[in-house]
């Protein structure tokens, strides 16, 4: 497997980081310290809330990116939080962190307004994958009909992709996987966002299929190609972009 | 004091009482009644006499004159046992008749009338009462004609105090009786509260006391002695589970300490401590994973997610887990085939029945061998099959298989047979296939595959087909 160059998280690809600010709401002050000097480190700029109307305070003066939010928060509940938020036309994006984590409580935290949900313990890597995602969707970008990274282009009209001159035949599911991976190229994707978004399952596999998937469709975009397209972010997941930029 | 009080309060004593008192009005009403119903008797069994003889003695008066009617109430007064007579002029003075003395201004009004009087024989004995009848005959006379009331009066006081003392002995009686029954009741009641309370103490494996004579408190006490057997095995599940808990994921910590310490102990460069670092947080993951299997297990076997059950198609799992996996399995050299071409609904949760099915297959992967150059068989076959009132749902392999002895173990938490345990897993994934069954209603079944192994999990089949846009 070629893993990119891009050799851990403290460096991402220089010239895709846009500086992003971020509100963390989380009880937990250690953790939540410990989340405000990462993305420090990776070069965003994060506040931090103790509780629930402090954050709601903070989250409505607005100037956020994307709001992280606890599920369990004293004085005002992490669900309630998102619920004013909503109800006062802040449409800031709104990643959900729980402990409790089960199928149901997913789907009530994304019910209530939520953006995307992640269950604790969660890895940094994951969190900012999910972060640069949300971030970007809310800058507007995203569903076009055609996606083209360096010299490979896919429409999702006629379901082709083409590289170079040359016409690559996918199954279904390599083509959803694929078209997630160019819809978020440049940005770090997560294997669980692969299951999740591509297969719709929210359980973990145990193994790790997503690599045998991952390492399938390589080995149909860039097999024979100098550049290869598809790189593996070590301790992360994976991402889509045009090396030679 | 205690004791009588708590007798006292015991509903089968309230309820004697609430019953003595409606006996007992009920008993006093009736003898009220008869007592009643005996005086007028007597009163009409008077009267009658009274009139004949008034019609009589009138009869003679109109006939034969004053002197014929003093000479036959003369003999009629002194009969014994006779009624009462007196015959006056218009003045008032008395011309025959047996009676000493009355109240003033009875011999002024007429017809019936009750007063007491002295027999002229016995001036001196107490009065007495009697019932008489006044009569103006022609010319002025008077003419008394009464009965005395003794009789009546006798008969009444009987049949007050027969009343008086049956009341009171129902009363008595039934004050026993209460105290008896209640006794008795109470008596059982206090057994089973013993019991309880020595149960509610940490006692789980204390049981209620059955007399054997099949009364109502033999059937509450097999009841909840039913119900105390279900939560002592539930108990005895919960401490076996902790333990194990305890164990998978104490052995990992401990791993994950000793890393560490070993790390600052003997690492020398930077490599090593990287080095380190990434198994640490590898085996953290590990940790998360099986922590993450045990909430799903317990939340499935509690039934707490039974909210989210909708109907959905269980070929098209098996086709959408197969893909997932088929690449793995290619990787292994392993075919895996997909046999689910019509549809299978079921109610359940879509997202349950994925992971148990993945943990199946994944399971089949981890164990199935190579296929051989020929390729008769296939290594994986992942099946879904319909019948009347079930939703079949297989996964064969041509491992090692299991030995018919551990089948059944191995759905238990926590159970790795000895010769998998170099396969990596932390030995959940059967038990959350097991659980994700029961929770559906279903069945878990290991069986032969002559060789390798075939799971088998039967799902109630939903009524409808299911209904799904593409």
């Amino acid at each position: 497997m070629s893993d990119a160059a891009l050799g851990g998280l403290s460096k991402p690809g220089a010239d895709m980081v846009r500086a992003m600010r971020l509100l963390i709401i989380e009880d937990d002050r250690e953790a939540a310290e410990y989340l405000v000097k990462a993305f420090r480190e990776v070069g965003h700029v994060a506040d931090h809330a103790g509780d629930g109307e402090e954050g709601l305070a903070l989250a409505l003066d607005g100037g956020y990116d994307v709001l992280i939010i606890d599920r369990m928060l004293p004085k005002l509940d992490g669900l309630a939080v998102i619920g004013r938020l909503r109800a006062k036309n802040i449409a800031t994006p709104v990643l959900i962190l729980s402990a409790l984590g089960a199928v149901d409580d997913r789907v009530r935290g994304l019910r209530s307004g939520g953006d995307d949900y992640l269950p604790k313990p969660y890895s940094f890597a994951e969190l900012l994958a999910r972060i640069e995602v949300l971030a970007r969707r809310r800058a507007g970008r995203g569903e076009d009909t055609q996606y083209r990274v360096g010299d490979l282009e896919l429409d999702r009209l006629s379901h082709r992709v083409v590289r170079g001159k040359e016409e690559i035949l996918l199954q279904p599911r390599e083509f959803r996987l694929l078209e997630y991976l160019m819809k978020h190229a440049g940005q770090v994707v997560t294997r669980t966002m692969l299951l999740e978004n591509v297969w719709d399952y929210h359980f973990d596999p145990q193994t790790n299929v997503i690599d045998v998937h991952i390492s399938r469709l390589r080995s149909k975009i860039d097999k024979g190609f100098a550049q290869p397209l598809v790189h593996t972010v070590r301790g992360a997941g994976y991402m889509i972009r045009d090396g030679a930029r | 004091m205690t004791a009588l009080g708590k007798l006292l309060r015991t509903t089968a004593f309230q309820l004697t009482l609430v019953y003595l008192v409606v006996f007992a009005l009920f008993a006093a009403f009736l003898l009220g009644y008869f007592a009643l119903n005996t005086r007028r008797l007597i009163n009409e069994q008077i009267a009658g006499i009274v009139d004949s003889e008034v019609q009589t003695l009138t009869g003679q008066y109109n006939q034969a004159g004053i002197r014929r009617l003093v000479g036959i109430v003369d003999v009629r007064s002194r009969r014994p046992g006779s009624s009462l007579y007196l015959v006056t002029t218009p003045t008032g003075e008395g011309l025959a008749g047996n009676v000493g003395s009355l109240e003033p201004g009875i011999l002024e009004s007429q017809g019936w009338v009750e007063t007491a009087y002295r027999r002229l024989e016995e001036p001196e004995s107490a009065e007495h009462n009697a019932l008489v009848r006044v009569t103006r005959l022609p010319g002025g006379i008077r003419l008394l004609i009464g009965r005395d009331l003794d009789e009546r009066e006798r008969m009444f006081h009987i049949i007050t105090l027969a009343g008086r003392w049956s009341v009171a002995l129902v009363i008595v009686l039934g004050l026993i009786g209460g105290v008896f029954v209640s006794r008795r009741v109470l008596k059982r009641v206090d057994a089973m509260s013993g019991t309880a309370h020595t149960i509610m103490a940490g006692d789980l494996t204390g049981r209620l006391s059955v007399t054997g004579s099949g009364d109502e408190f033999d059937r509450l006490a097999l009841n909840l002695n039913g119900m105390l057997e279900r939560i002592e095995s539930l108990m005895r599940g919960l401490k076996e589970v902790t333990d194990n808990v305890a164990h998978d994921l104490k052995t990992p910590l401990t791993r994950l300490r000793n890393r560490c310490e070993a790390a600052l102990r003997m690492a020398k460069s930077e490599t090593d401590y990287r080095r380190v670092l990434e198994e640490t947080i590898e085996e953290s993951a590990g940790l998360i994973r099986t922590f993450d299997a045990l909430l799903m297990i317990a939340r499935a076997e509690s039934g707490e997610v039974r909210d989210g059950m909708a109907e959905f198609d269980v070929a098209e799992v098996a086709r959408d887990v197969s893909e997932l996996y088929e690449p793995l399995a290619e990787d292994k050299g392993v075919t895996l085939e997909v046999d689910a071409s019509q549809p299978a609904a079921v109610n359940g949760n879509r997202e349950l029945v994925s992971q148990a099915l993945a943990n199946l297959v994944d399971n089949a992967i981890k164990y199935a061998t190579a296929d051989k150059a020929n390729g008769e068989r296939s290594g994986i076959v992942v099946k879904a099959d319909t019948d009347k009132d079930q939703v079949v749902l297989t996964v064969s392999d041509n491992g090692p298989g299991i030995p018919a002895g551990d089948r059944s173990r191995v759905v238990d938490r926590f159970v790795r047979l000895e010769q998998s345990r170099s396969q990596p897993g932390s030995g959940l994934g059967l038990s959350l296939v097991s659980a994700v069954v029961r929770l559906h209603g279903g069945e878990f079944k290991l069986e032969d595959n002559a060789p390798g192994l075939r799971a088998r999990i039967a799902l109630p089949r939903a009524a409808m087909p299911p209904q799904r846009a593409a």
